[in-house]
């Protein structure tokens, strides 16, 4: 963080300063040295704010239209969708909304675990991120039930049943989310007042989220520490602004192409039939982004060891700095964690591809080998990896790889032009 | 690395015992007849909405129900586009209930174009019971509620046939190609001529189909075409926009050495 006073011009502007540093603040925000070799993977962080900033609007608007009423709701998302002006617009982009997000954050969170984003110094911002996380999963899960549809009512049933497992007091517990003996009305009532909520405790997160990241500064391809402000940085406007802009447009294209043409394919079609509870449908699936966990989740016999192993793969992904003690970041110089890097990535789009598919068969026994192998990649690969792994030299600048040898013609013009 | 393969190979062995074939429902894959309301630049076929109305209000609304929909959505752009004197004519052949008037009773009035969908029963249990105990569903967004969506609705209308040798089905199910498990409470509802099209055209059995289908998928999806026009510009000025973000990238980055 740069520490320079910062003294705005105005008058004015140095009267509201001096009271609330507002101003301070928005000159350190544009002026943050940032690495200059930066890829496209390190865009998604303001993709990432985009999304959110869409959900909320959107959801804002939404909110204002839906009924949250077990016999009422699925008559009023189809008003939303027929008689509100736009409003088929709006709930497309809410519901192709949660799927980016999570591509998005998926992204997010692979880029860290290939550059190292995570060791320290950035351990705080590797957890609050993994908070984030979870609550974005809450929050989808509870938004994917407000339509009230088959897959809402069942996968909401399916879901809160999971706390059943509890020694002891499971089935007080379910009955105490549910507000009732089954899903009914007032867990209906009680998911649309958390969804509402959940969304402004992430905003409050990815605000820390963002003050954490701002104190030790980016981590970069390289996984190096940086002099800040040096030759190896930028600042971040108009820099990172900009090219965060163009990436974030190349992500809505791709984003409006699922609302305009095809905005019912990430969902699945069980939920345009409304909840019932005296008809269980042939497959129940959560959303895309959830099948990971739900297949972690079945492949373990026992339905508590179930539970505990699915929320045990999210808590391993929180303790994970320290579980990879390798001083060296980045997989660019870790030839045999990259290995590893890209079988856990397939692993979890196994898993992904199993948690989809009936559990039964060639598929359980394949879910069961995945689940293995995600605890083995954080419980016992990586640790053997911190302590055996023969890296290789890293560069102690972003400058030296690039202007190491003989220097290009056009750094040589670029560097005319600059001064 | 070693600990691994001991695991992997233990589950393996583990696992291999306990293999049995997934059970598939043998429903045959849904024929893809063509329709003009796919691809970038979809609409559907007006005449062939106001035909597939025809079908639903004389075939399928004996049961099925369309309650999400109104009558004054079938002189909607975008959709049947009925006049607004056809609508209010369609809709006064159907009765609602209406009330409580100033005496404080409910009564029987003709439909106005605002009223919803009449539904042919007055509640879902009247409607299974009606029907041997399988509620036919609601319309209004079917296509959207199927697997496969239009082409399946489709297939299963003229999936009607024979059962196979050795095919036990109790009274009241039909067989049908298309649908999971080949059985289906719904009798084959379209038979040569059984509707005479307003326009002329000759009603065989894959004209209702296509006609009613398209019907459907309008209803499912009202405003498809509109999601269309506006996806395709929306889509052109983001490609536009992006090409001259791009270009200002590279001549902001080209003040620093780093390429983007």
């Amino acid at each position: 963080m740069s520490d320079h006073e910062y003294t705005p011009n105005s008058k004015f502007g140095k009267w509201f300063n001096d009271r609330l540093p507002l101003l301070t603040l928005g000159k350190h925000l544009t002026d943050y040295p940032t690495p200059k070799n930066l890829n496209y993977w390190w865009t998604f962080g303001g993709i990432l704010t985009f999304c959110l900033i869409t959900q909320i609007v959107t959801g804002l608007i939404l909110a204002m239209h839906y009924v949250a009423h077990a016999d009422l709701a699925f008559g009023s998302v189809e008003h939303i969708m027929r008689n509100v002006n736009y409003g088929w617009l709006i709930r497309y982009v809410h519901a192709n909304g949660a799927s980016m997000f999570f591509l998005a954050v998926y992204i997010h969170i692979f880029r860290s675990l290939y550059y190292g984003s995570y060791k320290s110094p950035r351990e705080i911002i590797w957890i609050l991120g993994m908070i984030i996380y979870i609550l974005m999963m809450a929050a989808a899960f509870m938004g994917y039930v407000l339509p009230w549809g088959q897959m809402s009512f069942w996968g909401a049933t399916v879901i809160t049943n999971l706390f059943s497992a509890i020694p002891l007091v499971g089935e007080s517990i379910v009955t105490w989310l549910w507000g009732g003996y089954s899903v009914d009305n007032p867990t209906l009532t009680r998911f649309f007042s958390l969804h509402y909520l959940i969304p402004f405790l992430i905003l409050g997160l990815v605000v820390l989220h963002i003050w954490a990241l701002h104190v030790p500064g980016n981590n970069n391809p390289i996984g190096i520490d940086l002099k800040k402000p040096s030759k190896d940085t930028v600042p971040f406007h108009p820099y990172i602004v900009i090219k965060d802009l163009f990436a974030l447009l190349i992500f809505l294209i791709v984003f409006a192409f699922f609302v305009f043409y095809s905005p019912n394919i990430l969902g699945h079609a069980d939920n345009y039939i409304e909840a019932n509870p005296m008809v269980t449908p042939a497959h129940i699936v959560p959303e895309w982004y959830l099948l990971p966990f739900y297949a972690i989740l079945r492949s373990v016999p026992d339905k508590l060891l179930g539970v505990i192993a699915m929320f045990g793969a999210l808590f391993i992904l929180v303790i994970l700095p320290w579980l990879d003690t390798a001083k060296t970041r980045s997989a660019i110089f870790r030839p045999l964690y990259k290995q590893f890097y890209w079988f856990l990535v397939a692993d979890v789009l196994i898993l992904g591809y199993v948690g989809a598919m009936p559990a039964e068969g060639i598929y359980l026994l394949v879910a069961r080998v995945a689940t293995a192998y995600y605890f083995a990649h954080f419980l016992i690969i990586l640790p053997i990896l911190s302590r055996k792994e023969k890296v290789l030299d890293v560069p102690l600048s972003i400058t030296e790889p690039v202007l190491g040898g003989s220097v290009s013609p056009s750094v040589v013009r670029q560097r005319k032009d600059k001064l | 690395m070693k600990k691994f393969v001991i695991i992997f190979f233990f589950f393996t062995i583990s696992n291999l015992t306990s293999i049995n074939s997934f059970s598939a429902e043998k429903a045959a894959e849904p024929m893809s007849p063509g329709w003009s309301f796919k691809g970038f630049f979809g609409t559907f076929d007006r005449a062939s909405l106001q035909r597939g109305y025809q079908v639903y209000t004389e075939v399928c609304a004996s049961c099925h129900s369309m309650k999400h929909l109104s009558y004054r959505n079938l002189s909607q752009p975008g959709g049947p586009e009925f006049s607004a004197e056809q609508v209010k004519i369609i809709a006064s052949q159907f009765e609602v209930k209406d009330g409580p008037n100033d005496d404080g009773e409910m009564f029987d009035r003709p439909a106005r174009p605002s009223d919803n969908f009449v539904s042919p029963y007055a509640n879902d249990k009247e409607a299974a019971a009606s029907n041997g105990g399988a509620y036919p569903p609601d319309m209004s967004v079917l296509v959207k509620a199927r697997k496969g969506g239009a082409d399946y609705i489709y297939s299963l209308l003229l999936g009607y046939d024979q059962p196979p040798e050795g095919f036990s089905l109790d009274d009241g199910v039909y067989y049908n190609k298309y649908m999971a498990g080949n059985k289906i409470k719904m009798s084959n509802p379209i038979s040569e001529g059984i509707v005479e099209y307003a326009d002329g055209t000759q009603a065989t059995e894959e004209q209702m189909a296509r006609d009613v289908t398209t019907f459907l998928s309008w209803a499912a999806e009202p405003h498809l075409e509109e999601r269309h026009k506006i996806g395709f510009r929306a889509i052109i000025y983001l490609i536009i926009i992006t090409i001259l973000v791009y270009f200002s990238m590279k001549k902001i980055w080209s003040r620093v050495e780093s390429k983007v």
